[in-house]
């Protein structure tokens, strides 16, 4: 007794004993996490990796969407972010404007906070509904990608505004008080100070939203994205295919189909995404490293 | 600042309002619009919404037989029942099996990167974490029609594999990347002081997290489960595609169900504009728009409930 203060006592090794037994599990339950998504995905690339040609994203389908490539999708969901990012990144990044640099702590700012967190927890399929309602029908604008691209627009301008606020928050506020002190007015501030060493944590959130809005299927399944059309659209009043939508169609409404097809589409849109994320997880992390304050 | 450069008179150096001083106030104005506009899309989805279902909530709706029926036949010609209670059952079933799944392993996930996980493990983590969520659901439900209904077939000896087990599962896997996010921000947001003190008190790293951190985190804890029902409740094209898709209340894991939002996402397109059924779907979408207001109405108030204690 007492000639090793320092020795470990039982209670010191059962709490030993008790943390390793706990970050095991913990570990586990991560790695369980994420495990069986890895190797899903493994499948998909095993079961469509065959599919992945230049001629499988360059050619149309064919004999009723049993054969042949995704090109029209493939366009298709390249009209369809476009126009939509053309819509939610003015709003989304004014949005996001007002809130870090002009909006007062009051009830109003209280509100609009609480719309965002709204916008992007409505279901995807009430988006739909809405597109429908409003510009569809009420605006006139038919199935078209307008208003399938200004449904999405809407749904994804939650992730524009959080990345946007973000990144403009994370300019010091002195950055902000210089420049007020040589008699800026606040719009050349944000101009000429903030946004400049914002701009690329905004890049960073609207490749996230591009990302997004590749993959939903719901909000154009009735606005604007169809089955199957031969034709490449031409105008933003055109319907068009859509690859999100294309999965589920070659999944479960056409007869027919050889296995390994929908496969292939899966492939191909979890690449899109997967690879846009990558890139702006990796372009974030650039920048943090980069940051001089 | 460049627009006058030049002598300026007495008065106007104490009249500020030159070029400059428009432009300021004219983007003022411009990002306070688009600070509105949030407010306003969330009314206009409800206001539009609304204006497509009004008629059949004042019309046709009998309300008892609309949360009460487990008969959802709108194609009956002679006398089609509008009963969402099997959806609803259909909805909560899944949403429910996907939280048994999703709570333990999210909140597993959040507290090994947020208190042991250190350096490049953890970013490395926090990473993989952050692309699963960003899968689309479509794949989700490609992955459940695909490989889980075999599996599932094979496995429990069952004539389907697409039923609650399937879908719960699908969407516990969907939203725990989620759920791992928001908890392990919650953890990260309780002070480092609080730990200090707990271990200069002789506390060990798992005490610590037990009885003092996961405590003080538990209102962001409790905000991440309720995201993460909302998003059971809300996701659209996993479920259509993984739960079987026919009216039932479920007895088993292994009965195949129909969701509320897939509902929507199947018939929508085969009914006329402006018909008993169309505006019946509306009326469900307002449902859910006003179930998910709610829950995240209150996973906000919860939330912002700890920072201010």
């Amino acid at each position: 007794m007492g000639n090793n203060l320092f020795a470990a006592t039982g209670l010191n090794r059962r709490n030993q004993r008790v943390q390793g037994l706990f970050r095991t599990l913990f570990g586990l339950m991560t790695l369980l996490l994420i495990i069986p998504v890895l190797l899903i995905l493994g499948m998909l690339l095993y079961k469509g990796g065959g599919m992945l040609s230049m001629d499988f994203l360059l050619t149309y389908p064919k004999d009723g969407m049993t054969a042949g490539g995704l090109l029209p999708a493939l366009v298709g969901t390249i009209w369809l972010v476009s126009v939509a990012l053309l819509a939610s990144v003015p709003i989304g990044v004014a949005a996001a404007i007002y809130l870090s640099e002009y909006a007062p702590d009051n009830w109003l700012t209280r509100i609009i906070n609480l719309a965002i967190i709204n916008l992007a927890g409505v279901p995807s399929i009430v988006h739909a509904l809405f597109g429908v309602g409003a510009f569809v029908i009420f605006f006139g604008f038919g199935t078209s990608i307008l208003a399938a691209s200004l449904t999405l627009a809407i749904m994804t301008l939650p992730v524009v505004i959080v990345a946007t606020r973000e990144s403009l928050q994370a300019v010091p506020f002195a950055f902000r008080e210089a420049c007020w002190n040589m008699g800026a007015t606040r719009w050349q501030t944000i101009r000429r100070v903030v946004l400049p060493n914002a701009v690329s944590g905004i890049l960073t959130g609207i490749i996230l939203e591009v990302s997004r809005t590749t993959g939903e299927t719901a909000p154009v399944m009735f606005t604007g994205a169809v089955f199957f059309t031969p034709f490449l659209p031409q105008s933003v009043f055109d319907q068009t295919m859509a690859m999100s939508l294309h999965l589920f169609v070659v999944a479960t409404q056409v007869p027919g189909v050889p296995d390994e097809l929908p496969f292939g589409v899966a492939l191909v849109l979890i690449g899109m995404v997967l690879v846009m994320n990558s890139l702006s997880i990796a372009f974030r992390m650039y920048l943090r490293g980069k940051k001089k304050w | 600042m460049t627009a006058q450069p030049g002598a300026r008179s007495a008065a106007a150096d104490f009249d500020r309002r030159n070029a400059d001083w428009y432009i300021d106030k004219l983007v003022q104005t411009l990002v306070f619009i688009g600070g509105i506009s949030a407010i306003v899309f969330v009314l206009g989805i409800f206001v539009f919404v609304t204006k497509e279902g009004i008629g059949f909530v004042i019309d046709t709706m009998d309300a008892k037989e609309f949360f009460t029926s487990p008969y959802w036949e709108p194609s009956d010609e002679d006398a089609p029942e509008y009963g969402i209670l099997a959806l609803v059952a259909g909805t909560a079933s899944v949403t429910g099996l996907a939280m048994v799944v999703a709570i333990p392993f999210s909140l597993g996930a959040a507290i090994f990167i947020g208190e042991f996980a250190t350096g490049k493990t953890r970013e490395v983590l926090k990473v993989l974490v952050e692309l699963l969520a960003a899968i689309p659901s479509v794949v989700w439900g490609f992955i459940g029609l695909t490989i889980m209904n075999p599996l599932i077939i094979e496995w429990f000896h069952v004539p389907v594999g697409l039923n609650v087990l399937n879908a719960g599962i699908i969407l516990g896997l969907m939203a725990a990347p989620i759920m791992t996010s928001i908890s392990e921000d919650a953890i990260k947001a309780v002070p480092d002081r609080y730990r200090e003190a707990a271990e200069a008190m002789g506390a060990t790293h798992w005490q610590v997290i037990f009885k003092v951190v996961l405590p003080a985190a538990k209102n962001g804890l409790l905000g991440a489960v309720l995201l993460g029902v909302a998003r059971g409740f809300g996701e659209t094209m996993a479920v259509l595609m993984a739960t079987g898709h026919s009216v039932n209340i479920p007895h088993s894991l292994f009965d195949s169900v129909r969701a509320l939002t897939a509902t929507i996402a199947a018939e929508l397109g085969e009914t006329a504009q402006g018909s008993d059924h169309y505006q019946a779907l509306f009326t469900i979408g307002i449902f859910l728009f006003l179930i998910t207001f709610l829950i995240n109405l209150s996973a906000d108030l919860i939330v912002r409930g700890i920072r201010k204690g």
